[in-house]
């Protein structure tokens, strides 16, 4: 089971992380803005996440978390 | 077994002041990570420069200086000499390094000056509005060569690692990139080499960090991963130059 979260207030929508996922499960939020004006990183299906950790290892801010039990 | 990727506390969780997609955000990452995986960290000096990351003092929870431009590994030897046992790297940029800070890096490495560098290039000058750097590639068009780096004009770009790797006082010189998650985890074995190597007391450490600009490149950050890999690995080819630990 993998728990994947993301600290919405600091993305910066730079996308590295949509770049990275094998998966394709990354997008930017389409109709949601953080306090910086920019469209935060979203998961599409997180059951489908494999926790490799490609998103995280490729986000200059560290926005995002995952934990696989 | 439990996965987990989640940051390190030796980052301070202040939002950073980088631009979106800024490789600077995941070299503190890789260097936080390093430090804290050899569980040195509460005798650890970082050195930030002139540059972008002039303010690095602010997302990492250890002690930091900030030198004057390209002055960081002169202050680095300063550090070490008086604090021996500490962990001291120099975190520094193409413009703070290989251009206004050439001689101190030549003459660190030179003295075999028990410190590490973290050397990130980006291939121009991004504080300051992405004037052309001398590692800026032969074509690359910036504000300062808007037609593109003339070599008969500019020169060609200048390898640091190469040239580094000649001198008999660098212990360990490797360059690495940051354009796929391969790379990433490739660039945080080696700042950890680099500092391990340190808290054995080897000579002059240095990894060079292929980055991007994102802003100053006017580019995605995602065109600018791509335009990192096409263009900048071909003339900055990754590995390791020098390990005297190895030979």
């Amino acid at each position: 089971m993998v728990k994947f979260s993301i600290k919405e207030e600091l993305c910066k929508g730079c996308e590295l992380c949509v770049r990275a996922c094998p998966k394709k499960l990354l997008q930017l939020s389409p109709d949601k803005l953080n306090e910086k004006g920019y469209h935060p990183v979203m998961i599409t299906d997180e059951s489908a996440c494999v926790a490799c950790g490609s998103c995280f290892s490729t986000c200059p801010d560290t926005v995002i978390s995952i934990v696989k039990e | 077994m439990a996965v987990e990727y989640k940051a390190t506390q030796l980052l301070t969780e202040k939002p950073r002041h980088y631009c979106p997609g800024c490789g600077h955000g995941i070299i503190h990452r890789l260097v936080a990570e390093a430090i804290e995986e050899l569980d040195v960290h509460g005798d650890v000096v970082g050195i930030s420069p002139v540059g972008c990351s002039v303010f690095a003092n602010n997302y990492f929870n250890f002690d930091m200086v900030n030198a004057l431009h390209g002055r960081a590994p002169a202050v680095g030897t300063g550090i070490k000499r008086a604090k021996p046992d500490s962990l001291v790297f120099t975190y520094q940029g193409d413009g703070d390094l290989a251009s206004i800070g050439a001689a101190e890096v030549v003459h660190a490495a030179m003295r075999g000056e028990k410190i590490s560098t973290v050397f990130v290039n980006n291939a121009i000058y991004g504080m300051t509005g992405g004037q052309m750097a001398p590692t800026t590639l032969v074509g690359q068009k910036t504000t300062t060569s808007p037609n593109g780096r003339d070599e008969d004009w500019c020169g060609s770009p200048i390898r640091i690692c190469e040239m580094l790797s000649t001198l008999e006082g660098t212990y360990y010189v490797e360059r690495v990139a940051l354009d796929t998650p391969g790379h990433i985890n490739q660039a945080k074995k080696a700042i950890k080499k680099a500092f391990q190597y340190q808290m054995e007391g080897k000579g002059y450490c240095l990894v060079e960090v292929l980055s991007t600009c994102p802003t100053n490149w006017s580019m995605s950050p995602v065109e600018s991963m791509d335009w990192l890999k096409e263009n900048m690995i071909p003339y900055y080819p990754l590995g390791v130059f020098k390990d005297k630990g190895a030979e």
